[in-house]
């Protein structure tokens, strides 16, 4: 008898979870009061993440610093034989694809949901389109014998090989972990797209879109700090 | 029946029933019951290796274990209680268990994620004991390069790719815990009217948010040297081995107090329950929390003094070691003082406080000698610093988590322990534990290295002390263990606040019901008012 009494205490979001398929307001989880609550928890859920990913790149920034300095001669070689063309694209590319991504969100607190689907079509395929690049630029340090972990190794006009290897150890180490994080970012902005489609956001609840948005534009901004650091610095001696 | 009826009030336990119910369970508190079973299994794991140790070292000679197999022994020792025992294990039991329920929350702000972070240490524990079992990983738990990336030829990979799942583990219960506190509080919980077993927790998810990714990166780097022969850390191929040590320990020198925040927020509430007073000074705690985390980040390179770091950044790390022993002591002092005209009981919590106190100053002083340029010289790499930090680890953290596990163990279990014996307990494990550790202090001032197993005979006679300590330490860690199991089904029923202690916790059944709060509560006293509990006698 008891327990009957306490279960027909229903919380206020069970009501909301029993009727979410008519309501199209999903999922208020039934941890949060409010929806304003959980929109908040989730965005501070996702910068206080976004904190954890800069302390990750973090260490490996302070490694480029620490060898850029001690070795500048030839880290600055190093940056040179670098494809600066190609590498100013694919900021274009990326900075497209924040812009698009913006656009989504916008359109997602909006409730447009044919827009939303476009702009995070346009955005995956930018992204795409980076990764795809990356991976023409890859290939290309193959060819020039510019991987560090291949007996081939060899940069022209040093003597200091282990130094120069330690500049594409850098290149690839951050570049890599970058472009793993553009490919989450694409997984991320396809299961958006899905969800989208089956009505699973509205002007009340858009909150993954404005998320998924905050990663994106972090991993943007990751890709604004690499380019001037390996493509600019000492570009002309 | 009508006993019967009361009996079967719906609880966290008996919402549901089966393996599946508790293996996909979001409810915070079943996690940390799933954490409990878990880090005690890692506990009883490391303890072995633990005594292993003290066995070998019981003579001068190598007698029970090979060089190899020694190294091996002191690594995992570390490891395991490092990663897999002392980061999760009062966040991630207890603060799973309390944290929401002390702000008034229904749930962690994302139980998904948690019970996803509870996987994680499991999946690194599993890649850790694989390491183990197909021929261990012999580098110390420090991993330090070159060693670690060029010349070991033990289980490196395995061993870090444990440890790297496991920090994120770490890093999901910070996060959590950050925006829970943020964002759950209960209508009239202020940030000053919070639990400082909360506050404490808040201070130790800022840690394990800001540091546990740079250990992350640290280990994505040595994974990347060990496999690929890029030079990072290597000087052989260009690398800086002390750059290693600065990431390392960057994350690794927060970490302990990611190990021993936790700690003095359980001894907070503990003091102040069975003093029944409010803890004095309840701001000048918590912001020392705060303090703690925030300049214990400033500090790790007194673990750098003797590897060539500069003279000048030695200087500056020495100033802020002392500097974070600054509020370390306001907690010291401000628990003393709260004592003051209390109406103290000697209650099993309260002893293994008392405990905690007294040995956490003992730690924290001797890091006063650790941390100084001069001295340092001397003790470094000795048995000195081995018993400093077993000194802040064992006789802190882990006297701490006794305590709290006795302390919330009516709430979290409805049942009673036998209070004789849990006194008892206390008691050995503080005998045992000073047995083991003191003398080590000598041993370590008199020249005895950390990491050997082969010793001058002249030292003998404390190593026997010291291992005869660790049996009787043994003892005290497996008592609780028998009568906390033997109470789940014998114990007597609890009521729902034993100790007539203050707090949101005390004020629903023990168990919870899986939502915590049938009404979410409106908080209007300050933590700690004790005129706001009438002493509840409902034992027994």
């Amino acid at each position: 008898m008891d327990s009957q009494i306490q279960q027909s205490h229903v919380h206020p979001s069970d009501l909301h979870q029993g009727e979410a398929h008519h309501l199209e307001t999903l999922a208020l989880r039934e941890q949060f009061d409010t929806e304003a609550q959980q929109k908040d928890a989730s965005t501070l859920g996702m910068w206080v993440f976004l904190i954890t990913e800069v302390m990750f790149f973090g260490g490996m920034f302070l490694g480029y610093t620490l060898y850029r300095s001690n070795y500048a001669d030839t880290w600055a070689l190093a940056s040179r034989s670098l494809n600066l063309p190609i590498g100013a694209t694919n900021t274009c590319v990326l900075l497209f694809s924040s812009f698009t991504m913006a656009m989504a969100v916008r359109a997602g607190q909006l409730g447009k949901k044919k827009a939303v689907i476009l702009f995070l079509i346009l955005t995956m395929l930018f992204g795409l389109a980076f990764l795809g690049i990356k991976g023409y630029e890859w290939t290309q340090k193959f060819e020039e014998h510019h991987v560090p972990a291949l007996a081939n190794f060899h940069l022209e006009g040093t003597q200091l090989q282990g130094q120069a290897k330690l500049f594409f150890s850098f290149y690839f180490a951050m570049t890599g972990l970058h472009a793993l994080h553009m490919v989450v970012g694409v997984g991320i902005v396809l299961f958006i797209i899905f969800q989208t489609m089956r009505n699973k956001y509205s002007p009340k609840y858009y909150t993954p879109i404005d998320i998924a948005g905050l990663y994106w534009h972090f991993v943007d901004v990751v890709w604004i700090f690499l380019f001037p650091l390996f493509y600019l610095i000492d570009r002309h001696p | 029946m009508a006993t019967a009826a009361v009996l079967e009030r719906e609880t966290y336990l008996n919402a549901s029933y089966g393996l599946k119910s508790w293996l996909l369970t979001k409810d915070h508190k079943r996690i940390a019951i799933l954490y409990f079973i878990t880090i005690s299994i890692f506990f009883a794991i490391g303890g072995t290796f633990a005594g292993l140790i003290r066995l070998e070292l019981l003579t001068p000679q190598a007698d029970l274990v090979s060089s190899e197999t020694y190294n091996k022994l002191f690594t995992m020792h570390g490891v395991i209680m490092v990663f897999f025992f002392l980061i999760p294990s009062i966040p991630a039991t207890l603060g799973n268990f309390f944290l929401p329920i002390m702000i008034g929350a229904r749930d962690l702000a994302f139980p998904r994620i948690n019970l996803l972070s509870w996987y994680l240490l499991i999946l690194g524990g599993v890649l850790a004991i694989y390491a183990m079992v197909a021929g261990g990983v012999d580098t110390g738990w420090t991993f330090y390069t070159p060693y670690s990336t060029s010349y070991a030829n033990t289980y490196v990979i395995a061993t870090a790719l444990g440890i790297f799942v496991a920090g994120f583990s770490s890093i999901l219960t910070g996060l959590n815990f950050v925006v829970t506190v943020h964002r759950m509080r209960a209508p009239g919980m202020t940030w000053f009217r919070m639990p400082l077993f909360v506050w404490a927790h808040y201070a130790t998810s800022l840690i394990q948010i800001l540091g546990t990714p740079v250990l992350a990166v640290t280990l994505v780097l040595i994974l990347c040297e060990r496999t690929l022969h890029i030079g990072i850390f290597d000087p052989a191929l260009g690398g800086d081995p002390i750059l290693f040590q600065h990431m390392f320990w960057f994350y690794s020198h927060p970490a302990v107090y990611i190990m021993v925040l936790p700690g003095m927020g359980v001894i907070s509430e503990i003091v102040s329950t069975y003093s029944r007073k409010p803890v004095y000074g309840y701001a000048f705690v918590a912001f020392s929390s705060l303090a703690i985390a925030v300049v214990g980040f400033l500090v790790w390179g007194h673990h750098l003094y003797v590897s060539g770091q500069s003279l000048y950044a030695g200087l500056v790390f020495s100033f802020l070691s002392y500097f974070v022993a600054i509020p370390s002591a306001v907690k010291v002092f401000n628990w003393t003082a709260t004592l003051y005209k209390g109406s103290i009981s000697y209650d099993t919590p309260m002893l293994y406080a008392f405990g905690f106190i007294g040995l956490f100053t003992v730690g924290g002083l001797t890091g006063l000698f650790v941390a100084s340029l001069g001295l340092d010289v001397h003790v470094t790499d000795t048995y000195f610093v081995i018993a400093h930090f077993h000194y802040v680890m064992v006789g802190g953290t882990i006297m701490a988590y006794l305590g709290g596990v006795h302390y919330w163990w009516p709430k979290m279990t409805g049942r009673m322990y036998p209070e004789h014996f849990a006194r008892l307990s206390a008691v050995v494990v503080f005998i045992g534990f000073n047995l083991t550790f003191f003398p080590q202090f000598i041993l370590g001032y008199q020249g005895m290295p950390r990491r050997y197993h082969v010793y001058p005979p002249e030292y003998q006679v404390l190593h026997v002390l010291s291992t005869a300590g660790a049996t009787v330490l043994a003892v005290g860690y497996i008592m609780p263990l028998i009568y906390l199991i033997w109470s789940l089904k014998y114990g007597p029923v609890a009521g729902k606040n034993p100790w007539g202690a203050t707090g949101l916790e005390w004020s629903i059944p023990s168990p919870p019901p899986t939502h915590n709060f049938d009404r979410i509560p409106v908080v209007m006293h300050e933590a700690y008012d004790y005129s706001a509990v009438p002493r509840e006698v409902e034992v027994g």
